[in-house]
């Protein structure tokens, strides 16, 4: 089975209009490995796939595709699914109202005499469920399970289809540590099965714990192939393969000038919007000195952008009490637009549905926040607005043609350079960041770290959460943990550690 | 075609309604052999379809901020046996009439808004209950009766600029209308041209600026032209001149304020608007009373043009509005769409109809013509989206403002989109 070759693209070319998405790529995947593809966002990892899966056509590109011996040339998802084939979208394809079962088997459904066999559909999922480690009622609707078990009902759907290839785009971007270590070690086992992987991550820790060999894409162009074991591949020999340099240390250096409190909260608390007796705040105390940074760690849903948004002008859930203090001060924000006026930013962990809006573009993007500032006399100059725009591009290094262009044509990071512009248009005191790279390569992940401390050194404050640790610990100088809704630790930048974070952010004060 | 391109600035695709427009125009006018381009005709088109233009204003911003407003022919026609009935027992005079008119729009949009905005139901539901309900309302009030509108109220449906001064032959004031449209077209290219430079911008050539003018002036003048030689007693008619400050203000609105871009906003993305700190309920409040406001009109100026309001006034105004503003580029989905497009889209309708009608052919194919048109329209629309071109209907922007949507493709954006499913989805559905 060693170095027996399941599949080989060879010299793929994909353009689209105006662009060339894939030139030339080439990459071997081993039977039986577990193969990464690496790259920095726009390079090309999710076109490269779609042509896999057939979801371009044969004939949209050039090139060939061997899969098991033999060209092949899918016309549809469908075809390539037939040959074994199987993605699992970032973006789970899931259908939230049906029922487990339902979905595994949803365009697949057993029949007998023409009419559904719920008796071998549900039978046929306890067996699939098994394999991926999922113990669930099958007639669980999808809904009412988290995005962990989400990922493996994909999985399952995809053993159902007798998998050689699967395909994962960013697997674990939703997942906490558990679920993701759980995803990772099922990988394993599919291996260990004889099923091939190709994932896509940007979690290099995961790559380098888990794939066999790695294939780095940049520009359009396949660059190298690392073969994990052979080359004693680490995270910064795979990074230096994604940007084409090596980047001497992932945060820029940055000497904190610290100022005085003044932003404090005091005995937050905070109602689930919809489930009455549920708190997503429980009695929270924290505060923020100018020029600081300060992080909030908490595992996904423990309830850190729960916090933050009901802060921001109570955008999120039921108050139920405590008290803002800005500049000792109290205040009270009970709508956006007052946290807004009163000095605050936030910018959401979810660009696409809460962050931007996608029709718009880049000019009216970074103003929108703040068009008050750029109106006389009832009417928006958009003089002024084009250059405004035009002066955030320019010093947060946005990648486009122009500021004309839409928001959706944009990368991650350079949307997230565009959402940041359009709150530092509004000149806030207070930044609170929510997952501020999630989703983004490295080299812009960089230059975000390079934005967040320049405003911490002109004084303003700035909250970060994040689920990434490593993020935390580089960049913050004063640490929140935040289990279930409470804040369970306050740590300084000397003393933490990701051990001391992790045990403060699984357990509550009481416990710990 | 690149000299096209160069006149009309952008790209040709921005002007496709508008080439399909004149290509309308020219071939009836060849098939009718000359009586499309006529002063009566052009006064008949006018008059016969502003009340669905206007319809069409209101009705792009609702579908701009996501909505929808079915109930504009039954809010039109409450309004219009409510202010005819005012006139006729109360004995209030045509202004009065017209404030009744439009205060009653106010109030009725208010109680739509109020189930859009501050309950939250869908505009769909919350308007196909007002289409029932307010001409169900229409027909109690007037006890399914037709009452006639006084003399004086009749003019804001079918009247025209009066003559004054000198007698030469044409309508003054329609002269005069018709010569300060192409001073303002000469000035807004001659302000376009000075702004480009100063931002820093390419200049287009003089000739580009030089014909472009020219053959917007021609057709202006050639409608003047028209307008103030129809026979004695016509010229540039009312409704049309309430059309077009409409468009104005509305165009201005839209384009240039704080306002307008919250309406974008929020048919854009609702909560990414919110979180920015639009008060997105506000908006949906007001765009949804303003199109009352606009419905009350528009019934209004059709009771003055057919002298009387009765029960069947406004019946499926509704659907020709919504058509309008489709063809005119707007997505069902909000977000994207503009007044100058809506009024053109309108305009191919009403050519349409007219055109038809000139040649005689039945009410039956000019149904099935125009439903085809609305259907191909935005199916070329929404083939070249997928196509990741260009859209041809997502026309007439830049140039007239700035509000178009940017072009998707939307295979080119970054293919490593990340939308992971978190505690935001559980925020966002909250």
């Amino acid at each position: 089975m060693e170095n027996h070759t399941i599949l080989e693209m060879r010299s793929i070319t994909k353009e689209f209009p105006g662009v060339k998405a894939l030139s030339d790529v080439s990459i071997t995947v081993r039977a039986g490995e577990i193969h990464a593809i690496c790259g920095e966002n726009g390079a090309g990892k999710s076109t490269l796939m779609k042509v896999l899966s057939g979801l371009y056509p044969y004939g949209d590109y050039s090139g060939s595709i061997i899969f098991q011996g033999e060209e092949v040339q899918f016309k549809d998802i469908r075809s390539s699914e037939a040959a074994g084939i199987v993605i699992i979208h970032q973006e789970l394809a899931l259908i939230p109202e049906l029922s487990i079962a339902e979905n595994i088997f949803l365009g697949n459904e057993p029949t007998r005499f023409g009419v559904i066999d719920w008796d071998k559909v549900n039978r046929e999922t306890l067996e699939l469920m098994a394999r991926v480690g999922l113990s669930e009622d099958p007639t669980t609707k999808i809904k009412d399970i988290g995005v962990g078990k989400q990922q493996l009902v994909e999985i399952a759907k995809a053993l159902s289809k007798s998998v050689r290839l699967l395909i994962l785009d960013e697997p674990t971007a939703a997942l906490n540590e558990t679920d993701s270590q759980h995803l990772l070690d099922l990988m394993s086992g599919l291996r260990s099965k004889g099923i091939s992987c190709i994932m896509i991550s940007h979690k290099l820790n995961e790559i380098e714990q888990i794939a066999d060999s790695i294939t780095i894409i940049r520009d359009g162009k396949s660059i190298e192939t690392l073969h994990v074991k052979e080359d004693g591949v680490d995270e910064d020999r795979i990074i230096r393969g994604m940007v084409g340099r090596s980047l001497e240390s992932r945060f820029p250096d940055h000497t904190p000038k610290l100022g005085e409190v003044f932003f404090e909260v005091r005995d937050w608390t905070v109602g689930h919007p919809s489930v009455p007796d549920r708190l997503v705040a429980k009695g929270s105390n924290f505060h923020v000195r100018r020029g600081e940074i300060v992080g909030f760690a908490g595992l996904m849903g423990a309830g850190r952008t729960e916090l933050a948004r009901s802060v921001f002008g109570r955008s999120y859930g039921n108050f139920k009490s405590g008290q803002i203090f800005i500049n000792g001060k109290e205040v009270t924000l009970k709508s956006v637009p007052q946290a807004i006026e009163a000095g605050l930013a936030y910018v959401t962990e979810d660009r696409k549905s809460l962050g931007l809006n996608l029709l718009d573009d880049i000019k009216s993007t970074t103003v929108s926040a703040n068009l008050k500032k750029i109106t006389r006399n009832l009417v928006v100059d958009k003089d002024e607005e084009f250059r405004i725009a035009e002066e955030y591009r320019k010093s947060l290094r946005t990648k486009t043609p122009s500021v004309n262009e839409g928001v959706a044509k944009l990368s991650g990071g350079n949307q997230q350079k565009v959402v940041l512009s359009k709150w530092m248009f509004t000149d806030p005191e207070l930044l609170i960041l929510d997952e501020p790279t999630r989703g983004i390569d490295v080299g812009a992940k960089f230059e975000i770290y390079g934005i967040i401390q320049r405003l911490a050194s002109q004084g303003k404050g700035v909250i970060v959460i994040s689920s990434e640790l490593p993020e935390l610990l580089g960049l913050s100088d004063r640490i929140y943990t935040i289990f279930e809704g409470a804040i369970t630790g306050e740590i300084s930048r000397e003393d933490a550690s990701q051990e001391s974070l992790m045990k403060l952010m699984t357990a509550s004060k009481k416990a710990a | 075609m690149n000299s096209i391109k160069k006149i009309f600035g952008g790209d040709t695709r921005q002007f496709g309604m508008i080439f399909a427009l004149i290509a309308l125009v020219i071939f009836f006018q060849w098939q009718t052999g000359g009586k499309t381009l006529t002063s009566g005709n052009m006064m008949n088109l006018f008059n016969g379809n502003s009340y669905i233009l206007i319809l069409a204003i209101g009705m792009v911003l609702v579908i701009i901020a996501g909505h929808i407003d079915l109930s504009v022919g039954s809010v039109a026609a409450f309004a219009g046996i409510v202010v005819a009935i005012a006139m006729r027992d109360w004995g209030l005079p045509w202004f009065g009439g017209i404030l009744v008119g439009l205060l009653l729009g106010a109030v009725i949009g208010a109680w739509q808004g109020f189930w859009v905005a501050y309950v939250g139901i869908p505009a769909f539901i919350v308007t196909l209950a007002g289409m029932l309900l307010f001409r169900g309302a229409n027909q109690f009030v007037g006890k399914s009766n037709t009452v006639p509108v006084p003399e004086p109220f009749q003019y804001i449906g079918s009247g025209y600029l009066p003559e004054v001064g000198p007698v030469t032959g044409y309508n003054n004031l329609t002269v005069l209308l018709g010569l300060l449209l192409v001073a303002f077209v000469i000035y807004s290219e001659l302000r376009s041209r000075k702004r480009l430079a100063r931002v820093g911008a390419e200049v287009p050539e003089m000739w580009v600026s030089l014909v472009k003018v020219g053959l917007i002036s021609a057709a202006i003048l050639y409608a003047t032209y028209l307008f103030a030689t129809g026979r004695p007693g016509t010229s540039f008619p009312v409704p049309g001149l309430i059309l077009a400050a409409l468009v104005v203000i509305f165009g201005f609105i839209s384009n240039k304020t704080i306002a307008g871009r919250h309406v974008y906003a929020v048919g854009g993305n609702r909560h990414a608007a919110e979180l920015s700190g639009v008060q997105s309920k506000k908006v949906n409040f007001m765009v949804m009373m303003n199109m009352s406001i606009l419905a009350a009109l528009a019934g209004m100026i059709f009771v003055g043009r057919s002298t009387a309001s009765g029960p069947f006034d406004g019946v499926g105004w509704e659907l020709d509005a919504i058509a309008a503003v489709f063809i005119g580029g707007a997505a069902v989905t909000g977000g994207v769409g503009t007044v100058i497009g809506s009024i053109i889209g309108g305009l191919v309708m009403a050519v349409l109809n007219n055109g038809l009608q000139l040649l005689g052919i039945g009410a039956d194919m000019t149904q099935i013509i125009k439903g085809l048109v609305l259907l191909v329209a935005v199916a070329f629309d929404v083939y070249n989206k997928t196509q990741g071109k260009p859209s041809i209907t997502g026309l007439l922007t830049r140039n007239f403002g700035n509000r178009s949507k940017p072009d998707q493709p939307s295979e080119v954006r970054s293919p490593d989109s990340e939308q992971a499913i978190s505690t935001k989805e559980v925020i966002s559905k909250s």
